[in-house]
């Protein structure tokens, strides 16, 4: 199993979640973030003046799949979050040790 | 016009012969005083437009200027702001009613710089005063609002960083040391009052004084930390946003009340005081369009409160076209008094408080002279033969309620320093914010 975590354009959720339904993922876990890799942050300027501000609104969307699936999966992700610009984000890709569905107890890829 | 507002005090306080022939002053004030003793019966008419009148002023105050200033400070500064606002409004109401009102709206037994102490916790009072034609129990709410929204407007100054105890006290005390002596000189009967001035509802009182005393108080407390470089922006635009179009509303009661009557010079004023605000709006917003690439929405409403402070003390005098001109210098000339507080001068106003209220205050003061005066620009009329002559009274008017304004903020902020130990919190305090450090809560939360 692989949790496939993205770091992806606020803007770009909705995209990304429908392309992972498209495919049949029926699940995700999505968290508001801020942070900035090489597009580093922006200014704003109020009543003249200048405010620098270092971390950019992010999103970051989970996935846990089965191994056999997670380079599909990478792949959707990339196509749907693709902008071309600065700033489209990351995916980190982490193997799962254990995975437990809380309400049965089910273990392993069927708990996913 | 401004004399209109106390008609039976003027009844009391002016000896036309005094102020010399031709003035404008003796008509203004000889009409109310016939009116008030031949037929002092109340109109309710004109009684339900000054209740309606003070419910919108404290509107303005609660939650208006609250939720305007709120907004332009850090997410762990939001209730302190809240609170410093509704704590004000409390304790100002309990000061005008113990000693506020007296000082500031009745007869001086002489004295042309302070009002007398015959209603001290309004020991005067029945339920039948009439003050004109209306209850002198709206009045006294009324003008009551004045006195809360006046030093609430000074918290943009002190924001982010002062002990809640020094709100307080310095509130207090100001009230008592600045609002009231200004608030009599002008409206009681005192001695800008006896001069003709025209202040129709607070550039000089309310405005000059909030907008003078919170640059001394935001000099002598220090920038907060990272000013003017590293601060954070305002953490809710659209907080600032609501809690402004909350003022505009209520300043139709500001204004069109001080007409202290339903009547043609209220409606007058409702109408200058609209143009004012959406020119000055507009034109902030270009400025900044042109200068910073971008049209702010923090801008475009800070320049519609730029707009309503500087029409304050022309709108009983001024057409709309005179009011088209007032918002649109209201616009400019506020727009950079901000930069010259923060960069020129560098203290930290944290909410240009004197640049917006003080300049605009002020520049209404000034230009009501002119405007005001009976030309083609559509004045309705001022206290004096030429605008000049009026000129010169309103500059008096400002430099003395500055120079009030600047020495006692001085001596209180000396005094309350030494009762509260320094009136800023500690620097570990500033940074965790002072909704926790100050008031054990939080704005935010995640769950």
């Amino acid at each position: 199993m692989k949790l496939i975590k993205s770091i992806i354009k606020p803007f770009k959720l909705e995209d990304v979640k429908d392309a992972l339904s498209e495919i049949g993922i029926e699940g995700m876990t999505v968290i508001e973030a801020k942070g900035f890799g090489r597009q580093k942050g922006h200014t704003e300027i109020y009543r003249g003046s200048e405010y620098t501000i270092d971390f950019l609104p992010k999103v970051v969307i989970e996935v846990a799949v089965p191994d056999d699936i997670a380079d599909k999966v990478i792949e959707t992700i990339v196509k749907a979050a693709k902008t071309e610009k600065i700033g489209d984000g990351k995916i980190f890709v982490i193997p799962v040790e254990q995975a437990i569905r809380i309400r049965t107890g089910e273990q392993g890829e069927v708990a996913l | 016009m401004s004399l209109g507002l106390a008609p039976f005090l003027f009844a009391q306080d002016i000896d036309p012969s005094v102020t010399g022939s031709g003035d404008a002053t003796i008509e203004a004030a000889e009409i109310p005083a016939e009116a008030a003793e031949e037929e002092a019966t109340l109109d309710s008419g004109n009684t339900a437009w000054m209740l309606t009148a003070t419910a919108l002023v404290l509107f303005m105050t609660l939650p208006g200027l609250a939720l305007f200033y709120g907004g332009l400070v850090q997410s762990k500064n939001v209730l302190s702001v809240l609170m410093h606002c509704f704590a004000i409004a409390c304790l100002a109401s309990i000061i005008w009613f113990a000693v506020g009102y007296s000082l500031s709206l009745t007869p001086g037994s002489g004295k042309d710089w302070i009002g007398g102490q015959d209603a001290f916790f309004l020991q005067h009072l029945t339920a039948d005063s009439l003050n004109g034609d209306h209850p002198e129990t709206v009045w006294i709410m009324f003008q009551m609002t004045f006195a809360i929204i006046t030093p609430a407007l000074i918290v943009g100054a002190f924001v982010e960083r002062i002990k809640f105890s020094a709100v307080l006290l310095f509130s207090g005390l100001w009230l008592v040391v600045v609002y009231c002596p200004v608030c009599y000189w002008v409206w009681g009967g005192g001695w800008l009052a006896e001069r003709g001035v025209i202040d129709f509802a607070g550039g000089i009182v309310v405005h000059a004084t909030a907008g003078a005393s919170a640059l001394t108080l935001a000099a002598m407390l220090g920038r907060r930390h990272g000013f003017p470089r590293n601060l954070k922006p305002p953490h809710n635009p659209g907080m600032v946003m609501t809690g402004a179009a909350m003022l505009w509303v209520g300043w139709f009661g500001f204004n069109a009340g001080s007409a202290a009557a339903a009547d043609t010079s209220a409606g007058m004023a409702m109408l200058v005081t609209h143009l004012s605000a959406a020119t000055a709006s507009l034109v902030w917003m270009l400025v900044e369009w042109r200068k910073t690439g971008k049209p702010g929405l923090v801008g475009i409403v800070t320049g519609m409160v730029a707009g309503l402070a500087t029409i304050t003390p022309a709108s009983g005098s001024v057409g709309p076209l005179g009011a088209i001109i007032i918002g649109a210098s209201a616009g400019i000339i506020c727009y950079y008094a901000c930069a010259f507080v923060k960069d020129k001068l560098g203290i930290d106003d944290s909410l240009d408080v004197a640049a917006v209220h003080g300049v605009g205050g002020i520049l209404g003061t000034l230009l009501v002279s002119y405007l005001g005066w009976k030309g083609e620009l559509g004045g309705l009329g001022i206290n004096h033969e030429t605008w000049q002559d009026q000129m010169v009274i309103q500059a008096q008017g400002c430099l003395a309620a500055v120079a009030l304004s600047v020495v006692a903020t001085y001596i209180i902020v000396k005094v309350i320093s030494m009762l509260t130990s320094g009136i800023r919190v500690s620097d570990d305090d500033e940074t965790k914010g002072l909704d926790q450090a100050s008031h054990g809560e939080n704005g935010y939360s995640l769950s």
